[in-house]
C-alpha cells in the first residue's frame, strides 16, 4: 500500500458542525414526524415498516470499489465522516410477507428464494438489485414516504460495530499479484466460517447499537453504491474514478459486488471468490417535509 | 420371495430381498454353472505366508494414507478394514440433506493405494446400526462381479475378500447389491478408488519417471435429490422412504447436484487444497456414475492419464481431460504461478450451478515471463 492510501480523508457530509441543543430538536421534530406517519394506514396504503433512526456521530468507512496506485491493486482508502446526516432506516430486512404485497400489486417481480425460504417472516431473498429498486418505488407510492436502498457509507454508519473492513493491508506488491488474491480468499474465508446460511427468521440476529436487526448475518444487503475503480495519485488523492452501475454493491458479512439483475449469487459469483449466501435489502427512508424543513433551517444557523 | 405372503416384513427386509434377487440373477447370468461358481470361491489359494502384510489405515477425501511412489520390494498383502455407514449428511450451504450411504463414512470412500502384483486384502463391515445390505464392486479386479458376488453382506455381518491388483491405473471401486439397489447404492454416495501403482513408479510415455510431491483424491458425485409441488427439495425420515422419488429423479438423468468429495465447497474456503509454486500434485478423480471433464482454471495437465491405466502412455499438456462415467483418472501437474486455481468440471453449468468446483491455493512468486499485466485498468485512450 503507498503512503497515501493510510492516510484518513477528512471529509464531512453536511459541511456543517451544529450545536448540540440544535440537534437535540431536529430529531424531536423528525420524531414527531415519523409518529404521525405510524398511524394507521388509509385505504389502500401499506403499513410503513418499522424503521430506525440513527444520530449522527463520527465514523469512518473504507472506500468503495476497486482502488489502483501506481499500477498496483491496494486497498481502498479509509473515509472518515465527521458529521453524518442522521439517517432512518428499516430495523429489518424486507420480509417475504412484505415484498409479496408488492408482488400482489403487480409492481414488483416475484422473488427466487432457496429451499425453504419462502415463510413470510423470513427476510426475502433470491431478489436482485432490480428487484430492491422496484419494492422502493412501490413502497414509496404505497406510503406517501421516499424510500431508497442506503449507500455502503450509509450501511456502514448503521452497523457500526457489524461493519467488517475488507482491507487486506498488504505492502502493494506489483511484482506478485497473488498475494492479495490469496490474502481476499483467506478473509472471505474466515467470514463465511461456521455460520448458517439459510436465511432466519426476522429478529434472529439481534439489534446492534443503534438498534438495526439482523446485520452481517446469512442475508447479505444491496447498496446504492456502483461498482467502480479509482486510480490514485501517489499522494493518495484521486487521478480518476470510472464508475460501472451494471453491477452494485452488497453489505453484510464480507462487502461483495453483483450484476444487477443476479438474484442468487451462486451464479453471480466468480469462479474463485466465496459469493453471498442470500441476497436481500433494506431501505432508508428519505426525511418528509418536516426533515427537509428542518434541514433548511440547520443550513441557516449553520452560517450557509 | 415373501414380499407378497408377509405384510409385516420391514422395510429392511423389503431392500434386502430385491438386492438379494436381484445379484443372483446377475450371478446366474453371468456365471454358467454353480460349480463354477464354488471352484473360484474354494479354489487353490496362492500361497501368501511368505509375503510380507502390511495393515493400512485409510484417510477421508481429498487426503490418501502415505504410501511409496516405488515398491522397496516384491508383491505383498496389503490389508485394509472399511465399516460401511449409511448416514445422513448435509450436501449444500442450504441444508439440503441426503441418506448417504458411505465407505468408510466419507463420500467418496477413501483411496486405497497398493502396487502392481499386491494382494489387497479387504475386510468390509455392515454394522447392525444399518438399514441395508451392500457389497463392494472393484472395477480394478478379476471375477466375481469385481467381488460383489462374495461380499454381498447384511446389517451385522462382515466378509474378507481378497484379490490381486494385476494392472497399474487408478479404478472405482462401488457398491453394487443387484438390480435397482446398484444405482441407487451408488448416486447416494457408495462409490470410491483405488490407485495401483507400478512397481517402480509413474512413467511418462519414454520410459522417465514421474514423481508427485503430493496426491489429491477428488470424487465427483452425482445426486438426485427429489423436489415438493413448490420446487423445494425434500427430506425423508429414512433411506428407504424416499427411494421412490429418488428414482424418479435419477430416471430423468438429470442431477440436482454435481459436487466434489459430498457437498457443494467441501473442497473449498477453509476446504481448499494447497500447493506452492514449483510442487508436483497428482489429482486423481473418480466419477463412479456419469461422464466428467476436469479442468484446472489458469493452469493445465502436465501428465495425463484420462483412462486412469498407467500402461498406456500419458497425454500431456492437456487443457481438459475426459473422465467417463465409471472410471477414474489421474492428472499431474508442476503449479509454476501462485493464486488462487478452481479445479472444476468444465460443464461450467455443473460446476458453477450444480456445486463442482474445487479451489487450490497456491503460495509462491510470481513468474512475469509466463504472463504480465502490461497495463492496470484504465479509461479506454487515457
Amino acid at each position: 500500500m503507498t503512503a497515501g492510501t493510510t492516510t484518513p480523508v477528512q471529509r464531512s457530509q453536511s459541511g456543517l458542525l451544529l450545536p448540540a441543543a440544535l440537534l437535540v430538536g431536529l430529531l424531536a421534530l423528525l420524531g414527531w414526524q415519523a409518529g404521525a406517519l405510524r398511524l394507521p394506514a388509509a385505504d389502500g396504503m401499506a403499513p410503513v415498516p418499522q424503521t430506525v433512526r440513527i444520530a449522527p456521530r463520527p465514523y469512518a468507512y473504507r472506500a468503495v470499489g476497486s482502488f489502483l496506485s501506481d499500477g498496483a491493486v491496494v486497498d481502498g482508502p479509509l473515509i472518515e465522516v465527521a458529521t453524518p446526516a442522521p439517517l432512518e432506516l428499516m430495523t429489518y430486512q424486507v420480509s417475504v410477507g412484505e415484498y409479496a404485497r408488492c408482488v400482489a400489486a403487480a409492481a414488483c417481480r416475484p422473488a427466487q428464494p432457496r429451499r425453504g425460504a419462502d415463510r413470510p417472516d423470513l427476510p426475502v431473498t433470491g431478489v436482485s438489485h432490480d428487484d430492491a429498486m422496484r419494492y422502493a418505488d412501490w413502497l414509496g407510492a404505497a406510503t406517501g414516504a421516499a424510500w431508497r436502498l442506503p449507500t455502503v457509507a450509509e450501511w456502514v454508519f448503521a452497523a457500526g460495530s457489524r461493519a467488517g473492513d475488507d482491507a487486506l493491508g498488504l505492502v502493494a506488491n506489483t511484482a506478485n499479484p497473488a498475494e492479495r488474491w490469496l490474502a481476499a480468499y483467506a478473509q472471505e474465508t474466515a467470514a463465511a466460517t461456521g455460520a448458517a446460511a439459510q436465511p432466519l427468521p426476522r429478529g434472529t440476529g439481534g439489534l446492534n447499537e443503534h438498534g438495526v436487526a439482523d446485520l452481517a448475518g446469512p442475508v447479505w444487503e444491496w447498496t446504492a453504491t456502483c461498482d467502480g475503480r479509482t486510480t490514485l495519485a501517489p499522494d493518495g488523492s484521486v487521478l480518476r474514478r470510472l464508475e460501472a452501475c451494471g453491477a452494485h454493491y452488497l453489505e453484510g458479512r464480507h462487502r461483495a459486488v453483483m450484476t444487477n439483475f443476479v438474484r442468487d449469487a451462486a451464479s453471480g459469483g466468480c469462479s474463485t471468490g466465496l459469493p453471498p449466501d442470500n441476497l436481500g435489502f433494506r431501505l432508508v427512508r428519505e426525511p418528509g417535509w418536516v426533515g427537509t424543513v428542518a434541514g433548511w433551517w440547520a443550513g441557516l444557523f449553520g452560517g450557509r | 420371495m415373501d414380499r407378497q405372503d408377509d405384510f409385516n416384513v420391514s422395510r429392511r427386509a423389503l431392500l434386502a430381498g430385491a438386492a438379494f434377487a436381484g445379484v443372483l440373477g446377475t450371478v446366474l447370468a453371468t456365471v454358467p454353472t454353480a460349480g463354477q461358481e464354488e471352484a473360484m470361491e474354494t479354489g487353490p489359494a496362492p500361497d501368501l505366508a511368505s509375503l510380507p502384510h502390511e495393515k493400512v489405515t485409510l484417510v477421508a477425501p481429498p487426503f490418501v494414507h502415505p504410501h511409496q511412489q516405488v515398491s522397496a520390494g516384491g508383491p505383498r498383502v496389503v490389508e485394509f478394514v472399511m465399516t460401511i455407514e449409511e448416514k445422513e449428511l448435509v450436501i449444500d450451504e442450504y441444508g439440503t440433506t441426503v441418506h448417504a450411504m458411505t465407505f468408510n463414512g466419507s463420500v467418496p470412500g477413501p483411496l486405497m493405494v497398493v502396487h502392481q502384483d499386491d494382494y489387497v486384502e479387504l475386510t468390509l463391515i455392515n454394522p447392525d446400526s444399518n438399514m441395508l445390505q451392500h457389497n463392494i464392486d472393484f472395477h480394478s479386479s478379476t471375477g466375481a462381479l469385481g467381488g460383489g458376488a462374495l461380499t454381498l453382506i447384511n446389517p451385522g455381518e462382515q466378509v474378507k475378500l481378497r484379490w490381486r491388483a494385476t494392472r497399474p491405473g487408478v479404478f472405482v471401486y462401488h457398491c453394487a447389491p443387484g438390480g435397482p439397489m446398484i444405482p441407487w447404492h451408488v448416486v447416494s454416495g457408495m462409490n470410491g478408488a483405488i490407485m495401483v501403482l507400478p512397481r517402480d513408479g509413474l512413467k511418462d510415455g519414454r520410459g522417465n519417471p514421474l514423481r508427485y510431491d503430493k496426491v489429491y483424491y477428488v470424487g465427483e458425485q452425482d445426486f438426485y435429490v427429489p423436489r415438493d409441488e413448490e420446487g423445494n427439495f425434500k427430506t425423508y425420515e429414512s433411506a428407504g422412504d424416499g427411494y421412490d422419488d429418488m428414482v424418479k429423479v435419477m430416471r430423468t438423468l438429470t442431477p440436482s447436484h454435481v459436487v466434489f468429495n459430498g457437498a457443494v465447497g467441501a473442497l473449498t474456503g477453509e476446504n481448499a487444497m494447497t500447493s506452492k509454486v514449483g510442487e508436483t500434485v497428482l489429482i486423481v478423480h473418480s466419477q463412479a456414475n456419469r461422464d466428467t471433464r476436469p479442468h484446472l482454471i489458469g493452469g493445465h495437465g502436465d501428465h495425463v492419464w484420462q483412462g486412469g491405466k498407467f500402461n498406456n502412455a500419458p497425454d500431456v499438456d492437456l487443457e481438459t481431460w475426459f473422465i467417463a462415467g465409471g472410471s477414474a483418472g489421474a492428472a499431474l501437474y508442476t503449479f509454476l504461478q501462485p493464486g488462487i486455481y478452481a479445479y472444476v468440471n468444465h460443464n461450467l453449468i455443473e460446476a458453477v450451478e450444480l456445486g463442482a468446483t474445487a479451489h487450490f491455493m497456491v503460495e509462491g512468486e510470481w513468474n512475469d515471463d509466463l504472463m504480465v499485466q502490461v497495463q492496470a485498468p484504465t479509461p479506454i485512450g487515457g
